[in-house]
């Protein structure tokens, strides 16, 4: 029997949190390292994992299956493929990054930090979970589950606000998830009748459901995916989150924990009901073009820096349920990519703006300006993330919104056209925040902010260093996840488009027979 | 023998019971007519338990007496209780159990 | 445009005789990406070197700059060695991604036309890198403008080099990038934080074209490399092939800063002079022209799209042209003039083979000439403590004899007087849109006599009349590390033209094997045509003589005829877009701030609302009663025996 990875991986997590909660009361700055140790040995073992399948290193990998309710055929099923691999990256690589940046976070509002780290290692665990789980009861499980610890971290630090918009996102949440169970159940009752009670993924992907059946399953979980990811009109939930969490939070709710939802749709809505995907996928197309271009042109009127970066990621989210539901591998590849990109760019844009709010006080756009002048590098990194969010190639991000973009111009060409626009107006709600922000005379309570900290640059390094890395070579990451979103593809029976004209043959290997120009 | 003078006689005691419950204001006389419904009830299993000649009845009704008898204990607790606070045993009286 | 039919039977022929192959590069030529790494590494040394750095930020920029000129005349010079139609290489470095069969590579392409652009984007730039330890001397933060610098000319480079259209379009984005830090280089003036947001944002409008350009190339050929692109174009239909030209077009639009995207050019004056010289002048603002000479293969086979390339080309060209003639502030009135010639090139590449080497031609004249003038400026708003008002400078040419020897030696060659290198460019475009249809011609002709008339009196205005300045220390020349770039471009302004044209076999014949050539008839003898022109230019001159020269200039504004009226404020441009664009958006941002608030955010608080008010009603029923309670259950529970007995009745 070969080292449980999968497993292991998520075990880490999940004991640091039960670690950091059992340090003694008083004693935060223990919990702290507690859980940034933890969360630190969770990113090497995720990136261990990671270049098992990225670099082909060796380490015996293997998908897991141990029993867990066998009377139901529930089981503890973990595998990955390259969709669940670049989402359990980022989400390694998001947690330390996020602990860092809420070091201070909780002492800012006299509250003890203790809590605050355990609940956040959890969230790494059960995400980690709905990643790698091959087996559909235990992702509804931990997709629920996730929005306890979620429901804490937003009601129990944060804006004046925070118990209203906990309690809308954790009902609005659970909602989705209801609408899911009962999908569940539907799923398990057509593996009874099939001949053999399963929960286990690619037992139930290989069912012949009928495609009356298959609608109705498929907006169960459709509709509990849109709601997390969230889609438009189902996103009403995210910015009263975001803006009321502490940055860090913002960027651990929006960054990772919410790809379960887009996650959701591409790995399990697309291959299990793969009929219903085809119908509805118009339907969800325009509906994402919709999200891009609301949340952009939300995003332009908003005056709360936080809620603003809230109404990016719904239009960077459309984006991404675009990718998924324009069936084409460029834009399904796009689409998973864009997941990674979209976290890595949110978490900077949220770390930054809670550098900012850490050294002023506010959140609104107005109470900023000339902050370039006192604070150079803070400007650097800002317009860094903000460029990031506005998709400037070739920051990684930029590959991934033009594969989508260009993947969806095979299918549905109205609605990437119109999704172009959203590059327009992501330039001008980025660049005109950092306008009002950042430059123009300096306002006097802003002259004496003092430049980025040793520990703010640790925070900002990583991610300005992943962005450009990925952005110049995505190559690997691509691979793996064309790899594994090829199959989906197949599974759900889109034709490929192909070259509308006839694609002459081009060589140039090693002979100096070129062709015309 | 016939079931059903035992059965009409149930009847009639659950009836009693229950209009004890619904028009009586003292919660003592209340709480007996619970107890006259209860073991109306208990009668009606007996009857049946008879009647079919096993003991599933029987033993629902010793079931029946011993819930009767925890309730007892816990329901004149109540009732004492509120008794000495208030000065009154009348359930139209405490009616705070409400938003 | 009837005669675009029999062009188009010409040119299927003309590019299977003029292809050349394009060979991987070996020896020398596989160092190409040295070109684009060093002024990176310069940049990356600068940005990220921090203030340890600011004593020698400038050396390293400008060295940076500099060695990869020396790298590009190596590699002309190993270019020269080649056969005429053995000049292009690929020099693949790094597969970028490879996503459900669309597979894009890292590679460069060189070949006659970047070649000629590298050149000048080296040459220029470095030229300006020098100048520009002059004129920033004293800016706290002249380290990060030359690492901008170093990265504008890495991204520019790029763009010219790119074997890709996807890989050009980074480079495409990276002088955007570029372009947007220095215009908003000195940030803590509003407009030029808002000038560069400008910029970047119309860039944007652009860019759309570009992503559905390419993503259409996609759809059609499944590829956006070069070689597959071109080599199947002819499979494509016209309709997909017009598509993606006019895509393209809408790209080098905004890039351009052609019609209808051409209002950001003029507020980006608001960065320092030497941007304005190579990003806004020389180099970035004719990469449009770059992708449409590049996308040769395309346009050839659309006429409607080159049609509407030759129509954008010659609204901007008289567009910029009046705008020069009403701005005050120097810089404008250049930046009118950039728009203009740009026009021209727009012009000559919409005409197809007949225009495209032309179109390149004039791009690096104007390169060498417009660099100079807008340095030229800056030395004499160096001089003038950052004045640019023209109507305070006159009488210039005593107290800055260099500035204004240089300056006149860029006018002469815009203007286009022979031997100056504008008329030979120029006119070779003003023939070919002659050739093509009178009426384009005519515009060609028209244009340039109006920028006489501009060039004549921004001459005037600055260095001739009476002494309009008031400062208390006279105007200064500027130091010889300024002067010494601004005396090489000028020479370049007399000499680049005919230099260009007739040494060796010239530029069109180097061109040839890329953009394939193609000789026309003119309507009218070429002498008639020179004529034409030059006494269409000379009259500009002596209007501008009568108005500007022989009275003296009035230090306010006079109000002016409608006309200038409109031109002043950039013929509307900006209060179209503010009526039509911004207005209505902002209306749109704020009606939709509302409906999500009340209408979707609504519909969700509202479905709470609804059930809180529901429960509360509902609440009114628990009296707290014990008896009622005791009522309900049992009208309950003879509810279910009524319920069990109708069920079992039958």
């Amino acid at each position: 029997m070969t080292f449980p990875w999968l497993t292991t991986l998520i075990a880490l997590p999940a004991l640091g949190a039960v670690l950091t909660a059992l340090v003694p009361a008083g004693r935060g700055t223990l919990a702290k390292q507690v859980a940034l140790a933890f969360s630190l040995i969770t990113l090497i073992v995720g990136g261990l994992i990671t270049s098992h399948y990225l670099f082909d290193l060796d380490l015996g990998v293997e998908a897991e299956r141990y029993e867990w309710i066998p009377e139901i055929g529930a089981s503890w099923a973990l595998d990955v493929n390259g969709i669940s691999l670049a989402l359990i990256a980022l989400t390694v690589v998001s947690t330390p990054i996020i602990a860092l940046a809420m070091w201070r976070e909780a002492e800012a509002e006299k509250r003890d930090p203790k809590p605050f780290f355990a609940l956040l290692l959890a969230v790494e665990a059960l995400t980690l979970v709905a990643f790698a789980s091959r087996d559909v009861l235990l992702f509804y499980l931990v997709f629920e589950a996730m929005l306890i610890p979620l429901y804490f971290l937003i009601g129990m630090y944060g804006g004046p606000q925070r118990r209203y918009a906990a309690v809308k996102f954790l009902l609005y949440n659970l909602a989705g998830g209801l609408l899911m169970l009962a999908a569940v159940i539907g799923l398990y009752v057509q593996s009874i009748d099939a001949g053999s009670a399963t929960f286990f993924l690619p037992d139930l992907v290989a069912l012949d459901i009928d495609v009356t059946t298959q609608r109705w399953l498929f907006l169960g979980f459709m509709i509990a995916f849109a709601i997390k990811a969230p889609l438009w009109p189902f996103h009403t939930w995210l910015p009263d989150a975001v803006a009321e969490a502490t940055p860090s939070n913002a960027a651990l709710l929006t960054g990772v924990a919410d790809k379960v939802g887009t996650f959701g749709m591409i790995a399990l809505a697309l291959p299990l009901f793969p009929d219903a995907s085809r119908e509805f996928a118009p339907v969800i197309v325009t509906l994402a073009v919709i999200s891009i271009i609301y949340g952009a042109l939300l995003a332009i009127g908003q005056t709360d820096m936080k809620r603003l970066i809230g109404y990016t990621s719904i239009s960077h989210f459309g984006f991404i349920v675009l990718g998924v539901f324009a069936l084409t591998g460029e834009a399904a590849a796009g689409a998973t990519l864009y997941m990674i990109n979209h976290g890595l760019s949110t978490i900077a844009l949220f770390v930054v703006v809670g550098f900012m709010i850490a050294r002023r006080g506010s959140r609104q756009v107005g109470d900023y300006g000339g902050v370039q002048k006192p604070a150079p590098k803070l400007a650097g990194v800002f317009l860094f993330a903000a460029l990031s969010g506005l998709a400037l190639p070739p920051l990684s991000t930029f590959v991934s919104e033009f594969l989508v973009i260009s993947g969806t111009f095979l299918r549905y060409r109205e609605a990437a056209i119109v999704a172009t626009l959203g590059i327009v107006l992501a330039a001008l709600y980025m660049l005109w925040l950092y306008q009002r922000t950042m430059t123009g005379p300096v306002r006097p309570e802003v002259e004496k902010t003092p430049d980025l900290r040793r520990r703010e640059i640790a925070i900002a390094t990583p991610l300005v260093g992943l962005i450009l890395l990925i952005g110049f070579f995505p190559k690997p990451l691509v691979d793996v996840i064309d790899e594994a979103v090829a199959p989906t593809l197949v599974e759900v029976d889109a034709d490929r488009p192909e070259p509308l004209a006839p694609v002459a043959e081009v060589d140039g290997d090693d002979d100096n027979e070129g062709t015309d120009q | 023998m016939s079931p059903t003078p035992f059965l009409v006689l149930s009847a009639i005691l659950f009836t009693i019971g229950g209009a004890g419950v619904l028009l009586r204001r003292n919660a003592l006389v209340a709480f007996m007519s619970v107890e006259l419904m209860l073991n109306a009830a208990n009668l009606a299993f007996v009857t049946f338990a008879r009647m079919h000649g096993n003991l599933h009845g029987q033993i629902v009704a010793f079931f029946v007496m011993v819930v009767a008898a925890a309730e007892v204990v816990v329901g004149l607790a109540i009732i004492v209780t509120i008794f000495r606070t208030r000065r009154s045993a009348s359930v139209d009286d405490a009616s705070l159990l409400k938003l | 445009m009837s005669t675009y039919s029999a062009l188009t039977a010409a040119v299927t022929t003309q590019a299977e005789e003029h292809g050349q192959a394009v060979a991987e590069a070996t020896g020398v030529f596989s160092w190409t990406w040295l070109l684009i790494a060093i002024p990176l590494l310069g940049a990356a040394i600068l940005l990220l070197g921090g203030r340890r750095t600011n004593s020698v930020g400038h050396l390293i920029g400008t060295a940076a700059s500099s060695l990869s000129f020396v790298v590009g005349v190596v590699l002309f010079f190993a270019m020269l060695g080649e056969g005429a139609t053995e000049r292009a290489f690929t020099v693949p470095l790094w597969e970028w991604f490879n996503a459900g069969g669309y597979e894009v590579q890292v590679s460069l392409l060189l070949d006659q036309l970047s070649m000629a652009f590298v050149l000048l984007i080296t040459g220029v730039g470095s030229l300006i890198h020098v100048y520009s330890i002059g004129y920033m001397e004293h800016d706290e933060n002249r380290r990060r403008f030359f690492g901008y610098l170093n990265l504008f000319v890495a991204a520019m480079l790029l763009l010219v080099l790119a074997a890709d259209y996807l890989i050009l379009f980074i480079g495409w984005e990276g002088v955007g990038l570029a372009s947007y830090l220095l215009i908003g280089f000195w940030q803590h003036k509003p407009s030029a934080a808002v000038a560069a947001k400008k910029a970047f944002i119309v860039n944007r409008v652009g860019d759309m074209g570009m992503i559905l350009a390419i993503s259409s190339m996609l759809a059609v050929f499944g590829s956006s490399a070069f070689d597959v692109v071109f080599a199947s174009a002819d499979g494509a239909s016209t309709g997909w092939l017009t598509a993606i030209g006019l895509f393209l077009l809408l790209g080098a639009c905004g890039k351009s800063a052609q019609f209808p995207l051409q209002s950001w050019l003029l507020d980006a004056m608001e960065g320092p002079t030497p941007v304005s010289a190579l990003i806004h002048a020389a180099t970035m603002v004719t990469a449009g022209v770059y992708l449409i000479v590049r996308s040769a293969a395309i346009y050839d086979l659309a006429p409607d799209a080159r049609t509407a390339v030759v129509i954008v080309g010659t609204i901007t060209l008289l567009m910029g042209a009046i705008i020069g003639c009403a701005k005050d502030d120097i810089k404008k009135a250049l930046a009118g003039s950039t728009m203009s010639q740009i026009g021209y090139m727009m012009l000559a590449a919409g005409l197809g083979p007949a225009g495209y080497a032309f179109a390149i031609f004039h791009l690096i004249t104007h390169g060498f000439f417009k660099a100079n003038m807008f340095l030229g400026a800056g030395s004499v708003m160096h001089g003038m403590n950052d004045e640019v008002d023209m109507r305070k400078y006159g009488g210039l040419r005593v107290a800055m004899p260099v500035t204004f020897a240089t300056f006149a030696m860029g006018y002469l060659a815009i203007i286009g007087i022979p031997p100056f290198a504008g008329y030979f460019s120029k006119d070779r475009i003003i023939e070919a849109a002659l050739a093509e249809n009178w009426v384009i011609g005519a515009c060609a002709i028209l244009g340039a006599g109006i920028t006489a008339f501009y060039m004549t009196r921004v001459m005037l205005m600055t260095f001739f009349g009476s002494r309009r300045w008031k400062q208390s220390q006279p105007p200064h020349e500027s130091p010889p590390v300024m002067t010494i770039p601004l005396i090489v471009l000028a020479v370049l302004s007399v000499v680049g033209g005919a230099g260009l044209l007739y040494v060796s076999a010239g530029i069109v014949e180097w061109l040839a094997p890329v953009t394939g050539e193609e000789h026309h008839d003119l309507p009218i003898p070429l002498a008639a045509i020179i004529a034409i022109t030059l006494a269409t230019v000379l009259a500009g001159i002596a209007i501008a003589w009568g108005m500007y020269g022989r009275k003296p200039i009035r230090e306010d504004v006079p109000a002016g005829n409608p006309l200038t009226v409109a031109a002043r404020r950039d013929l509307y441009g900006d209060a179209f877009n503010e009526a039509v664009l911004m207005r209505p958006g902002q209306y749109l941002t704020r009606s939709l701030v509302y409906v999500e608030n009340r209408g979707v955010d609504g519909a969700v608080v509202g479905t709470a609302t609804a059930i809180g008010g529901l429960s509360s009603r509902l609440r009114r029923w628990q009296t707290g009663f014990v008896r009622s309670y005791a009522l309900t259950m049992l009208a309950g529970a003879g509810f279910v025996v009524v319920a069990m007995l109708l069920v079992r009745l039958p």
